[in-house]
């Protein structure tokens, strides 16, 4: 095979692979935001959900009570972030910010005696058996997280459309005077979606440290739960959006290491960073000062 | 099919409409009476209005009605029962509602989703196609349209009123309150609502308390009037036999509202501004400014009439720096302005735009930081480092008492006044100083009678004075009255010129709409 295609092979596995982790992470922050909460915390439920995710598998011999392990334990840290930031005269950046670091700092003091074991991994789909290529079976080994993301956004979509819970959603993120007039619980109702959210980014994680090559340490996350914030931004709060968002950036992410595996060793580190780039990119082309961003929710703010 | 999804008109027993008395309801906020002591009778099946000036108590008194505030004393009667109403949702159960001056609609929703899910019975997973069947039915028999599928952000303000209207009726609601509801109309959609209002009143579905202070609409759409004065009942009436004065009278406690001013003498020659192809980037899909040539000259008022809309908002924001134009000048006295806050003080450029609580006030600083905004760092001495805190302390109390801004504090963050009074609040520190360009768009916009003369009188004042002023309102009979010279605004250009006074306004309102 010839070197376009196997960067170009590797860039899809890594759309792939590499999406998994932001397409969790911004779902969630699409559901949170879309509540009118702003939740920068998924960056620590991320790094604690593939420590807790890691430290279960091991600890059972089951990768999927992993996974349901992570996602109580990013669920438990969105849940403080949407308790703490329904009290009066806090800020959602600032305290978004606090749960970050914590997040990270309990993961990091609880996570070091699981730096060294091997943990058992999550199956994979092997949806290139057709091939004979072992470079394109390796591709296609494809985490089933993948697919359950996918179903999330194919479901988010629908039920802000179509089900009282996913409208209430939206009237709560996007006027909360409408919200008060309609009598609903605008604190319930932002503290749940920032605790179902923050468990999706903590679910994020646990393909971080459970999918191939699998393993827990502290350089895991490297600040992709950051990034997915601003997809959330990029794909104007639309699951799909985030979605095909997150394949774009799990593109850009994969193109140092596929241009490493052909030889390509020039400007290396240039590569690595394409995905931050993208991000810079993406912000300044997105939030040009004069233009409106369709699709915000109204009650969206930096001040509050 | 469900018997709570079946719309009002379905079933129709005579005399739907309901029956309420207040007695002796007191509402306090702190040592603040707010409300004291009124008593009043909505009798059924009628428009009742609620007359009085701003911090007159009418809201206060509905908010109570509606359970969003509990009265300190007295009672309501409905149908002749006492009723307890602590909670929104007791009104509700009573149906009673509310159609609030700022609208509760969610913006990024269509009309569809935003009545449906004011339902409180709305099932878990919401089947479209039924729903819409049964809007359908139901907009069948409703004396009006909107358009159900476009957010309503999108929507023109009318449009959004008649949502609010609609949606009060897919409730089955039997008392509904309107909060000044043509506060953001323009006169032919303020005449359309209120005609219908008065339609399903007649039809003896609905008894409307309608909130207000323009006289002209208590008397050409409501039955009984009351009016309240600084928190007290002041009187009440049928509408048909209390004139404007008597009704005047009543609401400012004087027998007679201030005469308008005169305009003496006519413009200098000077161009204090003007502007010269002049053109802004339109914004989603909306056409931008497109200005060939608008002179505004020393003691001239130059009155800018236009639907909501047209270009009008841009134009100000230009002005005031927010906007920055694509191509063209902005010369004022002689000199290109940009908007920025050292050309403005230099030049005397004053610029009060609309919605001053957002576009010109930082909500959440007291009363004083907001009066002071022009010149907290820059007064009479030159430029300031360290605040002189009391200076600016007598300046704003100074600016609330001559304005009569009526505020719980100095020190009051400035979003907890009333709308008036932040439009008291905001014209008093655009008028301070020396003036010799003010731009100024709908001042009058939610003031009442005595207020409107007032804030008319001072425009009026500045420009005997030799200040240039250019006006946008969309109060055609505010431009009318005020103007030296009239153009008019239509999709960003200006489409037609008259002299103020002696101008035909059936020939500006075809201007208006494009119809030259």
């Amino acid at each position: 095979m010839d070197n376009v295609g196997m960067v170009l092979v590797a860039l899809i596995a890594g759309a792939l692979r590499v999406s998994t982790p932001f397409l969790f992470v911004s779902l969630g922050e699409c559901l949170t935001e879309k509540s009118g909460r702003i939740n920068l915390g998924n960056e620590g439920a991320l790094v604690l959900g593939a420590m807790t995710g890691y430290a279960a598998s091991y600890e059972t011999g089951s990768a999927w009570i992993g996974v349901l392990a992570a996602l109580v334990a990013g669920g438990g840290l969105g849940l403080l972030h949407g308790l703490v930031c329904s009290l009066a005269r806090v800020n959602d950046v600032a305290m978004g910010i606090a749960v970050m670091l914590a997040g990270t700092g309990i993961a990091f003091f609880f996570g070091k005696p699981y730096i060294q074991p091997s943990a058992p991994q999550l199956p994979v789909i092997p949806l290139g058996f057709w091939s004979d290529a072992p470079q394109i079976r390796s591709a296609l080994d494809v985490s089933p997280l993948f697919f359950i993301g996918l179903l999330v956004a194919f479901v988010m979509t629908w039920a802000f459309k179509n089900t009282r819970t996913g409208l209430v959603v939206r009237i709560v993120g996007d006027s909360s005077d409408a919200a008060k007039a309609m009598g609903l619980p605008i604190d319930r109702v932002r503290v749940i979606a920032t605790t179902i959210g923050s468990a999706l980014a903590g679910v994020g994680g646990s393909f971080l440290s459970l999918s191939y090559p699998g393993s827990w340490n502290e350089g895991l996350s490297s600040g992709q739960g950051l990034v997915a914030v601003a997809l959330v931004v990029f794909a104007r709060w639309n699951p799909l959006a985030c979605a095909a968002a997150a394949l774009l950036f799990g593109a850009a992410g994969a193109l140092g290491p596929s241009l490493q595996t052909v030889g390509i060793t020039q400007g290396y580190y240039l590569f690595y960073a394409a995905p931050y780039a993208l991000t810079l990119l993406i912000m300044i082309l997105t939030v040009a000062p004069g233009r409106v961003l369709r699709g915000m929710p109204g009650e969206l703010s930096l001040t509050r | 099919m469900s018997a709570a999804l079946d719309p009002v008109f379905h079933d129709k027993p005579a005399h739907r409409a309901l029956e309420v008395e207040a007695i002796g309801v007191t509402k306090r906020f702190g040592p603040f009476v707010a409300l004291d002591n009124v008593s009043l009778k909505i009798r059924r099946g009628t428009v009742h209005a609620l007359l009085g000036e701003n911090g007159a108590g009418k809201s206060t008194f509905v908010k109570c009605l509606l359970g969003y505030y509990k009265s300190d004393e007295g009672d309501f009667v409905v149908e002749g029962r006492e009723a307890t109403i602590a909670r929104p949702a007791d009104a509700d159960a009573l149906g009673m509602g509310m159609v609030y001056q700022h609208f509760t609609l969610v913006p990024s929703m269509t009309a569809s989703e935003n009545l449906v899910m004011s339902r409180s019975n709305v099932p878990g997973i919401i089947d479209w196609k039924a729903e819409r069947r049964q809007l359908f039915n139901f907009l069948k028999n409703m004396p009006f349209l909107v358009p159900m599928d476009v957010p309503v952000g999108e929507l023109a303000a009318g449009e959004r009123q008649k949502t609010e209207i609609l949606k009060q009726l897919y409730l089955n609601r039997r008392l509904i309150v309107l909060d000044e509801p043509t506060s953001t109309l323009t006169p032919q959609e303020a005449a359309e609502v209120l005609g219908l209002v008065r339609s399903l009143v007649e039809m003896g579905d609905i008894t409307v308390v309608i909130i207000t202070h323009k006289l002209k609409e208590v008397a050409a759409y409501a039955d009984d009037v009351t009016v309240l004065r600084k928190g007290k009942f002041a009187g009440s009436g049928s509408a048909k036999e209390l004139g404007p004065e008597e009704l005047t009278a009543m609401m400012i406690g004087e027998p007679h509202a201030p005469k308008p001013v005169e305009r003496l003498g006519g413009p200098d020659a000077e161009e204090r501004l003007a502007i010269r192809n002049l053109k802004t980037e339109g914004e989603l899909g909306r056409f931008g400014l497109s200005i060939d040539k608008l002179v505004v000259r020393p003691r001239e008022i130059v009155g800018v009439a236009g639907v909501s809309g047209n270009g009008q908002k841009d134009l100000v924001e230009v002005l005031g720096g927010q906007r920055s134009p694509a191509s063209g000048d902005v010369l004022v006295s002689g000199a290109p302005y940009h908007g920025g806050r050292d050309e403005a003080r230099r030049l005397g450029v004053r610029v009060l735009p609309e919605e001053p609580l957002r576009n010109a006030s930082v909500p959440k600083m007291s009363v004083v930081a907001n009066m002071n905004l022009r010149r907290f760092d820059h007064d009479e001495k030159g430029p300031r480092r360290w605040l002189d805190l009391k200076g600016m302390n007598e300046r704003a109390l100074g600016m609330i008492q001559s304005y009569g801004v009526r505020t719980p504090s100095p020190e009051a963050p400035i979003a907890a006044l009333s709308g008036g009074n932040v439009q008291r609040a905001t014209l008093a520190r655009e008028f301070d100083g020396e003036v010799d360009l003010l731009v100024i768009s709908n001042p009058c916009f939610g003031l009442d009678v005595k207020a409107v003369a007032e804030v008319r009188a001072r425009i009026v004042a500045a420009r005997n004075a030799g200040t240039a002023v250019l006006l946008l309102s969309e109060d055609l009979d505010e431009v009318m009255e005020l103007s030296d010279r009239i153009v008019v605004m239509h999709h960003g250009e200006i489409v037609h010129e008259t002299p103020g006074p002696g101008a035909d306004a059936l020939d500006i309102g075809r201007h208006m709409v494009g119809h030259g």
